[in-house]
């Protein structure tokens, strides 16, 4: 069996699932899990774990999507900047998410110059033969965030004038903080995201259990990381020892990337930021500094309507956990992936995408 | 001159010199050489005909395993050959971006004509336009292909019963994957597009006296897709097993870095074959007798209609099933 085969077997899995049973029956009461990223949740789906596991295992979406989280008014003002004649770039996951009536994908059919890329240096590679300005939309966690910044360190030393990003990047642990103190969620575990904690490393997370008593476990994104990671949380929970367990080893260390971390530390400073569907949470986004402001494309003052998410849209409660994917009344009604109504039904990551793609008919 | 210019598709001296130094060499055939209006093909012998048509816009235009030309037409000669049809001729239509290279139009021209002859069809038509720079990506090509299918070589999803057996002719999702991680700079020395003409696979079945009773090639939306196409033509439910579904480790690597799903990434040189249970395992002993079939796998059978929304279903490597639907948007790699 080769190294990749070994990390997805199904007998290894199906043993793990054996053990969950077991520990499960010794609960009295409901364990419910947040996996915090997008892409777990999609495994999660795609493997149909929750149909396997006990039926008090309860597995919580969490907030790990970075276009889902990302607010109607930054969608607003990208659109706002297209109609000003900048030039905007972005990953292709932006360009469907609504906004009103209003996405970047129409604008571009109505010739707005919008284009998509796969990396913020192909954004910048735009800006060097173009004489436009060009705008990148900056979104995502702690995972894109090093390579923004290494776009703007090139951009800086090759004197590129004609190139600014929009930030709405975010940081993961002030989010866990909010859900870790929700007296409605009642979550008793964190799975918590193996790309971000390859950056930022596994012992930020010490402050959930230590803090608010809830074990956390950081993971991979095969199903038997998966299992594993949701067998850990409840061996802490049954044998009364909570803590905080690096289950991705194989590449997330305890203090991360710490080339990565110095040049996001380089580049931004913590602001308050906008989730969608948390609000406000104060230091959990991340601005470009003082000195870096000539990259900056978020001083650019424009006017924009303040966005009226749609009615009946529940993805900011999808987001936080209170309700699942399934019980929004617009889930595959209206609101489907080719013609999406909240922004968790665009991205492979979001969680309403995710239940769509893979879990619609449960009773199969 | 090296480089394509607006002259060329002028239809002026330079359009003749392009067709005749150029292309000509490249595509010999009677009824190109007499470069009238329409090619004229000559009597078919007995049968139906076939035809078809599809456009051909790929970035990068050169890819591990392909270009664009070789795309084309195998991607032509494909969609005849699901038919049961032998292609008999491919019309040509080159639309080049001024500036283009000529050299590297002359590679895609020579990789057509290569496949082309390799599947045994002649590029007997053709046009070419140029389009100012800035206004295309490199090149596209439109083809169209005539095809004959002989008696007893009628296919169809009409044919397709419940208990029937689905065989993939080889491993997925390898043109999605080198496409995907040619875009993303991801590289690996043994993934290359699956990008080849299938009319031999299939007429070695039909000589074997086995008749599949419906072919159709996985591209744009991959297995998922297809199979949710048949199962609603069809009015069956699919049933298919993950572990049986051959995937090569470069295309899961490719897969588990962007956040892609296989089963929705195009090939360009496999087939999904509807097959009664006891040709089935004939047939696969026919097909792994060509190198690119050598991983063709039963992957599951079509059974009564459990749910009409959901027609397809997947059990899991851990043992779950769940619907797969067809794919609904694009795929995008993941940004987290």
């Amino acid at each position: 069996m080769g190294f990749l085969d070994s990390l997805d077997d199904p007998t290894a899995s199906k043993n793990v699932i054996k053990e969950i049973v077991r520990l499960s029956s010794k609960l009295n009461k409901p364990f419910k899990i947040m996996e915090v990223c997008g892409t777990h949740t999609q495994t999660i789906s795609r493997y149909g774990l929750r149909k396997l596991l006990p039926q008090n295992i309860v597995l919580i979406s969490g907030p790990g999507c970075p276009v889902c989280v990302t607010a109607s008014s930054y969608i607003e003002k990208a659109i706002a900047l297209a109609r000003k004649n900048y030039h905007i770039t972005t990953f292709g996951d932006l360009m469907k998410v609504p906004s009103g009536t209003k996405s970047l994908e129409k604008e571009k059919a109505e010739g707005a110059q919008i284009d998509v890329v796969y990396s913020p240096l192909d954004a910048l590679k735009i800006a060097k033969s173009s004489k436009s300005q060009i705008i990148f939309l900056a979104v995502g966690f702690e995972t894109t965030i090093p390579a923004v910044c290494a776009t703007i360190q090139k951009a800086n030393e090759e004197n590129i004038e004609n190139f600014k990003i929009l930030s709405a990047h975010k940081i993961i642990p002030p989010p866990l903080r909010i859900l870790a103190s929700d007296p409605e969620l009642q979550i008793d575990g964190f799975i918590c995201p193996g790309h971000v904690s390859v950056i930022i490393g596994s012992k930020v997370y010490n402050f959930l259990p230590s803090e608010f008593q809830k074990g956390c476990v950081v993971s991979g994104f095969t199903a038997l990381d998966i299992l594993t990671s949701i067998k850990i949380l409840l061996e802490q929970k049954v044998n009364g020892k909570l803590g905080n367990i690096n289950n991705y080893k194989r590449v997330v260390k305890e203090n991360g990337n710490p080339f990565a971390l110095e040049l996001i530390e380089k580049f931004f400073e913590k602001e308050d930021a906008v989730w969608r569907g948390f609000g406000v949470i104060p230091k959990s986004g991340l601005k470009l500094k003082k000195e870096w402001e000539k990259f900056d494309g978020g001083l650019i003052d424009v006017n924009y309507d303040e966005p009226e998410d749609f009615k009946g849209c529940r993805c900011g409660d999808v987001l936080k956990g209170i309700i699942p994917p399934k019980d929004c009344p617009l889930m595959g009604k209206i609101c489907t992936p080719s013609n999406p109504v909240g922004a968790c039904m665009v991205s492979s990551e979001g969680s309403c995408a995710a239940y769509f793609k893979y879990e619609r008919n449960s009773d199969v | 001159m090296s480089k394509i210019i607006l002259a060329h598709g002028e239809g002026g001296k330079l359009t003749r010199e392009f067709i005749e130094e150029i292309i000509f060499p490249l595509f010999r055939n009677e009824p190109l050489k007499t470069l009238t209006d329409s090619a004229v093909l000559g009597k078919i012998k007995d049968g139906k005909i076939a035809f078809t048509t599809d456009a051909y816009l790929v970035s990068p235009i050169f890819f591990e395993g392909g270009d664009i030309g070789s795309l084309s037409i195998s991607g032509t000669i494909n969609d005849l050959c699901m038919c049961g049809a032998s292609p008999l001729a491919i019309s040509f239509a080159l639309i080049v971006e001024e500036g283009f290279e000529i050299e590297n139009l002359k590679k895609i021209l020579k990789s057509a004509a290569v496949t082309a002859k390799k599947a045994g069809a002649i590029i007997a038509t053709g046009d070419t336009k140029v389009l100012p720079k800035g206004k295309g990506d490199g090149v596209f090509i439109a083809t169209s292909g005539v095809g004959v299918i002989t008696k007893g070589r009628n296919i169809s999803d009409d044919f397709i019963e419940e208990g029937d057996k689905i065989i993939v002719s080889g491993d997925i999702g390898r043109h999605g994957a080198t496409i995907a991680a040619f875009r993303h700079n991801l590289k690996g020395k043994k993934l290359s597009s699956d990008c080849a003409p299938l009319n031999a696979i299939v007429d070695a079945l039909f000589e074997s006296g086995i008749k599949p009773k419906a072919l159709h090639d996985p591209t744009r939306g991959g297995v998922a897709t297809l199979l949710n196409e048949t199962a609603k033509r069809t009015k069956l439910g699919i049933e298919i097993y993950e572990e049986k579904i051959p995937i090569s480790k470069e295309v899961s690597a490719v897969c588990e870095v962007l956040g892609l799903d296989p089963l929705y990434l195009p090939c360009e040189g496999r087939f999904v074959g509807f097959f009664k249970p006891k040709d089935a395992e004939k047939a696969m002993l026919i097909l792994k007798n060509f190198k690119s079939c050598k991983n063709c796998s039963i992957i599951g059978q079509t059974t009564k209609i459990r749910n009409k929304m959901f027609p397809v279903l997947i059990k899991t490597k851990m043992g779950s099933v769940r619907p797969v639907d067809e794919l609904s948007g694009i795929q995008l790699p993941r940004i987290c």
